[in-house]
């Protein structure tokens, strides 16, 4: 089968580009390997809720418009938001439909599924950043008899058996997973390596709220310090909850959780810790200051002083005096391991030459470097939103347009011969 | 000297550096280092210990000229006291580390430093070495590093060097973080 462009996945990412794609008239299939939101629908936990509030969930042609603005979706939700779009935009959706294999041919690309061959002058992939929980190599040193779960394979605490559980990983998944495990009556221990603290309210606004209208989401990639850097710092320590909870390490010290460094190795039975706790946390309130340090500048120069809260900055990271740097996990009634240790995406189907010695894909702003070849979805893609599903619409407009300008290209070219 | 200077010096040449890790990034292979040291035992629990060469880059390199440590024990452990302990240049190597990052972060920020004064203490309960109680480690409890800086930057800015020197330290990495250890043995 022919088709002018070929949408891999069909979450938020690949969805707003298909309606990009429609807007300009350029026909495109969406091949799906299960259905419209797979990954919300079979990879998150049960309790789990979009880090970001509903009026911030906005993608090209439609938005939420449903009765609570400042809430935060529920999986369920996501997932029929998701599908809802899909349906009014009549996107293209191939569903049940696994990509195989992507590979150039003269015409640009032959992409084979479970459900026959497409030829593509362009591909975007739209898998997502998040395909499989990665959990580090010293995973394997991991002491007989524990059991081993992934932020990716966790769904609640029924699941876990009855006793302690040591979190690895103190990010978005391992905060609120530990936060949920510590109120079942597990006895959470958190082994804390890099993290960004961030408040779930600040002067009475949702931080995105700051961020978003002080134009820290839109900072635009070509723009950053250090831009490998930015595309792979741990995501925030937020959680979507009715009551607006901050879940940051403060807040788990006093819910009884047990603070720990970072995991960096097993021995003798007994699990190693970092001792580089205190500063991981200095690091963490430092970066959290100057964001709001930001965030009040922009508020004073917008004339808000007066309508919202007055600035004021939260407790240092109480860091707690008697760090272990070894626990025996069995003595300390720990049964299970939980690696919330971040997630990588998966390309083992794409035989284009594009990706880098750590099997990341070699890209300027989601313009891979093979013409015609595209990803969106991806952290700072093109500027810091982009993992967001608000994200997702600018990138889809400036990466259909690069698109639309490559065939022309083509076409120009093809007509010169 | 007609080349522009930038008006923040400490010393630092952050150009260079820079241009290094670019270099490095294109070419990990050069990032691969070897890090020497020899000891020779003098006498007692004095020994003597140089460094000379080094692996990096992708070949052999050599400093300017040998470097000595000597280190011993103090009077009171019935030693003579010809260097420092060697728990003493382990501070010494972290105070180093950490002193180094500061100002090439510092540098790198643009920043201008004054002064940078490091103050460790690294208690320890010598009943480990001793033997006395297995249930007492040999190393330290801890260590706490105290700097006092004098810079033209705000306190956070001046934490915020400090915390992301300790980030990019390799002595820092080593004490902090468990690292194998292999020792052989030839009998000559």
């Amino acid at each position: 089968m022919r088709v002018t462009t070929v949408i891999i996945g069909a979450g938020h990412a690949g969805l707003a580009m298909s309606q990009c794609l429609r807007t300009r008239s350029i026909d495109h299939v969406i091949l799906e390997r299960g259905e419209v939101a797979h990954s919300w629908k079979h990879e998150r936990w049960d309790s789990l809720r979009l880090l970001t509030p509903n009026w911030l969930s906005r993608l090209p042609g439609y938005r939420y418009e449903g009765p609570d603005p400042d809430g935060y979706l529920t999986m369920p939700e996501t997932i029929a938001f998701l599908e809802r779009y899909a349906s009014v935009t009549s996107a293209p959706v191939h569903p049940h439909t696994e990509v195989t294999s992507v590979r150039t041919n003269s015409n640009g690309y032959h992409v084979e599924t479970t459900q026959g061959e497409w030829e593509a002058r362009a591909v975007v992939l739209a898998t997502g950043a998040c395909n499989k929980a990665h959990v580090p190599p010293l995973a394997a040193a991991m002491p007989d008899g524990m059991a081993s779960v992934t932020s990716q394979d966790y769904r609640n605490p029924g699941q876990i058996a009855p006793g302690g559980v040591l979190v690895v990983g103190a990010s978005a998944s391992g905060t609120q997973i530990a936060e949920e495990l510590q109120r079942s009556g597990h006895a959470v221990t958190i082994a804390v390596g890099e993290h960004i603290r961030a408040p779930r309210v600040y002067r009475g606004r949702d931080i995105k709220w700051w961020m978003d209208a002080a134009g820290v989401l839109d900072d635009p990639y070509d723009e950053v310090d250090d831009l490998n850097r930015a595309r792979h710092v741990p995501s925030l320590q937020l959680a979507g909850s009715a009551e607006r909870r901050t879940v940051d390490l403060n807040h788990l010290g006093a819910l009884g959780v047990r603070m720990v460094g970072r995991l960096v190795g097993f021995a003798d039975g007994k699990a190693q810790f970092s001792g580089s706790l205190p500063n991981q946390c200095a690091l963490s309130d430092l970066k959290m200051n100057r964001l709001l340090d930001r965030i009040d500048a922009w508020a004073t120069e917008h004339g808000l002083d007066g309508a919202v809260d007055p600035p004021h900055r939260f407790e240092p990271t109480l860091v707690p005096h008697d760090l272990p740097i070894a626990l025996d996990l069995r003595q300390a009634g720990i049964r299970t391991v939980m690696w919330a240790t971040g997630y990588r995406p998966d390309y083992s189907w794409l035989e284009v030459p594009v990706l880098d010695r750590k099997g990341r894909i070699r890209h300027d702003g989601g313009v891979a470097a093979a013409p015609g070849l595209y990803v969106i979805g991806l952290p700072f893609l093109r500027r810091r939103k982009s993992s967001l599903i608000d994200g997702a619409g600018a990138d889809a407009q400036d990466l259909s347009e690069h698109l639309a300008r490559t065939l022309d290209g083509d076409a120009v070219a093809t007509a010169s011969d | 000297m007609s080349t522009t200077k930038s008006p923040v010096d400490n010393g630092v040449n952050v150009e260079h550096l820079l241009t290094a890790r670019q270099a490095l990034t294109e070419t990990p292979a050069g990032a691969k280092f070897k890090w020497r040291a020899k000891c020779e035992w003098v006498n007692g629990t004095h020994s003597k210990t140089t460094v000379e060469d080094f692996f990096g880059l992708g070949e052999e390199q050599k400093h300017k000229r040998t470097h000595t440590f000597e280190s011993d024990h103090p009077e009171i452990f019935a030693s003579e006291d010809n260097g420092a302990t060697p728990v003493e240049i382990v501070l010494a190597a972290l105070a180093g580390c950490l002193t180094a990052g500061i100002a090439a972060v510092a540098q790198n920020r643009e920043i201008q430093l004054h002064s940078v004064t490091a103050t460790l203490e690294a208690p320890m309960d010598v009943q480990g070495i001793l033997g006395i109680d297995s249930d007492v480690r040999n190393g330290f409890d801890g260590i706490k590093v105290t700097y006092d800086i004098k810079a033209d930057a705000s306190p956070d800015e001046i934490k915020a060097i400090v915390a992301q020197s300790q980030k990019r330290s390799a002595v820092y990495d080593v004490i902090t973080n468990p690292t194998n250890v292999t020792v052989e043995v030839r009998k000559v």
